[in-house]
């Protein structure tokens, strides 16, 4: 196997480890806006996308790019969009008591 | 450089992350994760710039202005109670992108690809395609568009697997003879998979589906990560997919049953339809309704998706105000599984300006149901059936529910007696000390309320 490979496969672990740490602690109340804005951070594969559509040289090649920034764009601005109008919505209320 | 740059991004989405463990925090940290995918896409931008090639920037540009149009057009334009389907599509974007970076990976080096590389290749194919139509078919469920009861297909489980199977296959042979030809047929058969698995899975099941594909949506990332060497694609993937497990593995324990048994085995349906409906319950008007909550000294509302499918997520509020005005404790109690995905209740509820900290989980409100003077159930059933508790032979017997028929009196709003997802009746109905309201969830809060206002 080759360096790059094990490279990843330690950060995927370690990744996947601080993510479990981190993810485990928030509160089921906010588990919708949780699961969006993870959502969002999944479209991270525009990065491929991108290279992908812009050193596409064959017609096959462009389509599937402009496919996978259009999807993963879809999904990055969706996502956190949608997150952030949740988010302003979850208010403590100062009430009576 | 590039490489640090990257590695800031990663950063940035688990700073993010950790803002979402408190609700004050949440909201900056959603930005700060979203500044993170930002700083990824200046870097890959100004990286490839540096190439000094000739580039598709028009591809580029143009994927970028349609994918992000229709991503913040659908983000405005969505109801809250119309969440779950929206995340499920997102869900379906993400992987499918994946799967796509995957394939022109695939076109652009002729499926010559080292064996490891090739392997996370098919992966990234085969993962991001499941999301992708499994996605949708949910999707299509919590719409209306595809039956949300479940859809048997012939052969159940072992059709599945012998679909699987025909994927890894192929895949296999993609990766050992470097043919194109096999990977795209490994990922058509991981598309048919998507479908053929969520067809048969019912809606009160969704929230475990979803937070799965979520959870794959991220795998498919990682794997793509893989795919074009990118260290924030492996970071961001691996991220996602640990926080969609452990929602499948919090809704999955909900509701007492395993992972493989939510998507694997035909459930409920056991109790005869017959049989519900035949016993005397004690039917309630609003005035009987309201005139219960307008003497209590404490309330506690229960919502399940009834109340979303109503959008009486206003009136509940509504109807709260005036108990409150009337010095009475409201509080609401959430069970994990209520609605459609996790969380869904609680978004609703904060739409409708109902401050979090009243929102108690499972564990916070059982202890308090016996000091509960009103429990008002508005369109739940299965989570707060008092056969899992008593009844080991009723098919959600061991699932922790909300112990409503503890408080003195409970009322439940519901359109009639059919039973709920499980099939199964539910003893609550026939308790001495429960009202049963037999309305439309939002009409029936708006009656209570014009009824108390008139005590």
């Amino acid at each position: 196997m080759s360096e790059e490979f094990i490279v990843g496969i330690v950060v995927f672990v370690l990744a996947a480890f601080v993510g479990f740490e981190v993810i485990a602690k928030v509160p089921r109340t906010l588990h919708t806006p949780l699961m969006s804005g993870a959502n969002a951070i999944s479209g991270i594969t525009i990065v491929g996308a991108i290279i992908a559509a812009a050193i596409g040289t064959e017609i096959l090649a462009a389509v599937l790019g402009f496919l996978a920034v259009t999807f993963a764009m879809i999904n990055v601005v969706g996502g956190f969009l949608v997150t952030d109008r949740m988010l302003e919505m979850f208010k403590k209320i100062p009430g009576k008591r | 450089m590039v490489e640090l740059a990257y590695l800031t991004a990663g950063v940035l989405f688990i700073v993010g992350l950790k803002g979402l463990t408190s609700p004050k925090t949440a909201r900056r940290g959603n930005r700060i994760a979203a500044l993170g995918m930002l700083v990824a896409i200046v870097v890959v931008v100004v990286d490839l710039i540096g190439l000094d090639e000739k580039l598709a920037w028009g591809v580029v540009i143009t994927g970028i202005v349609v994918g992000g149009g229709i991503g913040a057009f659908l983000a405005i334009r969505v109801q809250m109670t119309d969440m779950p389907q929206l995340v499920a599509a997102f869900n379906g974007f993400g992987g499918g992108a994946s799967a796509v970076v995957a394939a022109a990976e695939i076109v652009r080096l002729n499926a010559v690809i080292p064996t490891e590389f090739a392997v996370t290749t098919a992966l990234s194919l085969i993962i991001g395609a499941i999301t992708l139509t499994g996605s949708f078919i949910a999707f299509g469920k919590l719409q209306g568009i595809v039956p949300s009861r479940q859809v048997f297909l012939p052969g159940g489980t072992a059709t599945n697997g012998v679909i699987a199977l025909a994927a890894v296959v192929a895949a296999g042979f993609g990766i050992f003879a470097d043919s194109a030809t096999a990977y795209w047929i490994a990922t058509g058969f991981a598309a048919i998979l998507g479908v053929t698995a969520v067809l048969p899975i019912g809606g009160a099941d969704m929230p475990v589906v979803i937070s799965l594909l979520n959870s794959f949506s991220g795998i498919a990332a990682a794997m793509a990560g893989f795919v074009i060497s990118n260290q924030a694609l492996i970071v961001g993937g691996a991220l996602v997919g640990a926080a969609g497990l452990i929602l499948t593995i919090e809704m999955a324990v909900a509701m007492n049953r395993s992972i493989a048994s939510i998507l694997f085995s035909q459930f409920g349906g056991g109790v005869t339809a017959e049989d519900i409906g035949t016993k005397p319950v004690n039917r309630a008007t609003a005035d009987d309704a309201a005139i219960a909550l307008a003497f209590a000294e404490k309330v506690m509302i229960v919502p399940g998706y009834g109340l979303a499918v109503a959008q009486a997520q206003h009136a509940v509020k509504d109807l709260a105000n005036a108990l409150e005005e009337r010095d009475i404790k409201v509080t609401y109690a959430i069970h994990p599984v209520a609605g459609r995905m996790p969380g869904h209740m609680n978004v609703l509820l904060a739409e409708a300006d109902v401050s979090y900290d009243l929102l108690l989980d499972l564990d916070q409100a059982n202890p308090r149901f016996p000091q509960t003077d009103v429990a008002l159930v508005v369109g739940a059933n299965d989570v707060v059936n008092p056969a899992a508790r008593n009844d080991s032979d009723s098919p959600i017997y061991g699932m922790p529910i909300l112990d409503v028929d503890e408080a003195k009196t409970t009322i439940v709003v519901k359109r009639s007696l059919s039973p709920g997802f499980a099939g199964i009746d539910n003893p609550l109905f026939y308790e001495d000390n429960t009202l049963m309201f037999f309305a439309d969830a939002k009409q029936a809060l708006e009656d209570a309320l014009s009824a108390v206002e008139a005590l």
